[in-house]
């Protein structure tokens, strides 16, 4: 179980981008949701070690990470899929992929786990993770290396940005496959009504707060009547314009 | 031959035992063994040190290994070595030189390779640098390569040069007649206060001719580096050229591509881009489980894959 205790974070100029969050993350699949430039993706990079918060505590099954590496963190379980995929000259996805298994993966391993993300696999488990692939094939290997590593809790940053309509239809199926399969927790930053619709549970963060947090049966009939207010506007606005 | 030697051999050619095909072996200054084929004779040069290798006509799917190894410290080394390649010939050829020095004077290589190809003949050159030992002595290799290619000629070169080397300028120059195609694909790695200077020359005289010369290289600590890359368009022709280089440290990198269109045909391109690893690279790793070190290697390997 993930849990944050009090978590704030201010940039320079003391503006809070996070005032206080507090949430435990112990459902299958929790998704997080709420507008642009609300906190969401810090607070992604804040469990992940990425960022590390002003104040609070984090804690992973009882155990105090607040302090702990992006590696340790990374090593105790926690995966995380970058909302923009970094690109790297020389490394090929079968590279990539065997890193986040960390062990080394057949081919035949390999082009079991890109299936799974919807990539023709023979096409892709040689090719470079460079510039030559399209934004929506990099997300796919993004989550493809969260899948390799099948650790307890995973981060997903947005996953249907970049993805086009057709094969957003496919990537509700991964997920809701991971959702099947998978043993530990999901945690999902998304917009996507579908996505929600899987959800254990919801928490809806604006302002840097945690607003609404409950089950889907509760949370997500309220967001989607309040048509024209800030929560509906936020969820048709898929494409966000300013990342975190 | 000893460990040391086998050593050496096996960094700059692969080769555990004596290879197939043709070959001929330098150890510390001398003639160490040699073997011919049918279609591929290797002759001692009279007039200077070195040897000329002549590949009869038509010869296809044969190689050539002509590694050099130095493993006795204060040996400097100067080979002429001369490649004709006849009309519509198809080879590999695999050089290299390995150094061993544990001793405290210099020891240097200095091999000055020149390629004759023929008409359609069509070659890959593959050569390795490697440099090892616990003295205080340098290792310096200086290696010149001159090209001709012949109407519809091609040769692909392959040059890697990882660490071990501490001081190397590396000329090369070349000349395609019509239709020609030479590609040049560098892989450099320095460390240390090592410094490694490549300077490429294409003329491209012939019409339909095209050059590709790309580099790709990681300088760490306090190395230098430098990439002249100088290409002459002189008829209807398509040249390429690419610097890509990571620093590290306190290493410095200089690229100076030159591109010189003399016809209207001519359709020339360089790009040249330096710079430390991307944070976001070496972040993204460590959420894969890899220290920054290990992130920071895997990355530098896989980019001078």
């Amino acid at each position: 179980m993930l849990e944050l205790k009090n978590i704030q974070y201010d940039v320079e100029g003391n503006k809070e981008i996070l005032k206080d969050i507090s949430l435990k993350i112990e459902d299958r699949f929790v998704a997080v949701t709420g507008p642009n430039g609300g906190g969401k993706s810090t607070l992604a990079k804040i469990i992940a070690g990425i960022v590390k918060p002003t104040a609070g505590k984090i804690l992973l099954d009882g155990q105090d990470i607040t302090e702990a590496s992006i590696t340790e963190r990374a090593k105790m379980g926690i995966s995380y899929a970058f909302q923009q995929p970094v690109r790297f000259k020389g490394l090929t996805v079968k590279d990539l992929l065997t890193m986040a298994a960390g062990k080394n993966t057949s081919v035949q391993e390999a082009c079991n786990i890109l299936s799974e993300v919807g990539l023709c696999a023979r096409d892709y488990v040689n090719r470079e993770v460079n510039g030559s692939l399209s934004g929506g094939e990099l997300k796919r290997i993004e989550i493809a290396m969260i899948i390799a590593r099948g650790t307890k809790i995973s981060i997903f940053d947005e996953p249907e940005a970049g993805i086009d309509l057709w094969s957003f239809n496919s990537l509700i199926n991964v997920f809701e496959k991971m959702y099947r399969e998978m043993g530990g927790s999901i945690l999902i930053i998304s917009h996507q009504e579908r996505i929600l619709n899987i959800a254990d549970k919801i928490i809806l963060i604006a302002g840097g707060r945690v607003e609404k947090s409950g089950s889907k049966e509760e949370i997500l009939p309220e967001l989607l009547s309040t048509t024209g207010s800030g929560a509906c506007n936020m969820l048709l606005s898929k494409n966000e314009g300013t990342r975190n | 031959m000893d460990m040391i030697q086998k050593n050496l051999l096996e960094e700059v050619a692969g080769l555990h035992e004596v290879p197939a095909g043709a070959y001929n072996i330098r150890a510390n200054g001398a003639l160490d063994s040699r073997q011919t084929t049918a279609n591929i004779n290797i002759v001692t040069k009279q007039d200077k040190p070195g040897i000329d290798i002549i590949i009869a006509p038509g010869t296809k799917r044969e190689s050539v290994h002509i590694p050099v190894i130095i493993s006795q410290t204060g040996i400097k080394d100067l080979v002429y070595n001369d490649f004709v390649v006849g009309e519509d010939a198809d080879v590999t050829i695999i050089a290299g030189c390995g150094i061993h020095n544990c001793g405290d004077q210099d020891s240097a290589h200095d091999g000055i390779h020149s390629f004759h190809l023929a008409k359609n003949a069509k070659v890959r050159y593959v050569e390795k640098h490697y440099g090892d030992g616990d003295g205080n002595g340098h290792n310096v290799m200086n290696p010149t390569t001159i090209i001709e290619l012949a109407e519809g000629a091609s040769l692909e070169m392959e040059t890697v040069q990882i660490k071990g080397i501490d001081s190397t300028v590396r000329v090369t120059k070349a000349k395609l007649a019509q239709d020609a195609n030479l590609v040049i694909k560098e892989k450099i790695m320095t460390h240390g206060t090592q410094s490694a200077v490549t300077d490429f020359t294409v003329d491209m005289d012939g019409a339909g001719s095209s050059a590709n010369v790309m580099s790709r290289s990681v300088a760490k600590e306090n190395s230098h580096q430098k990439f002249v890359s100088i290409i002459n368009g002189n008829n209807r022709c398509a040249g390429h050229t690419e610097c890509d280089a990571i620093i590290m440290d306190q290493a410095t990198v200089t690229a100076l591509p030159e591109l010189t269109a003399n016809h209207v045909d001519a359709n020339l391109i360089h790009e040249a881009a330096i710079g430390k690893i991307a944070g976001e690279q070496i972040v993204k790793l460590m959420t894969l489980g890899l220290t920054e070190k290990e992130a920071e290697e895997q990355i530098v390997n896989g980019f001078l894959k």
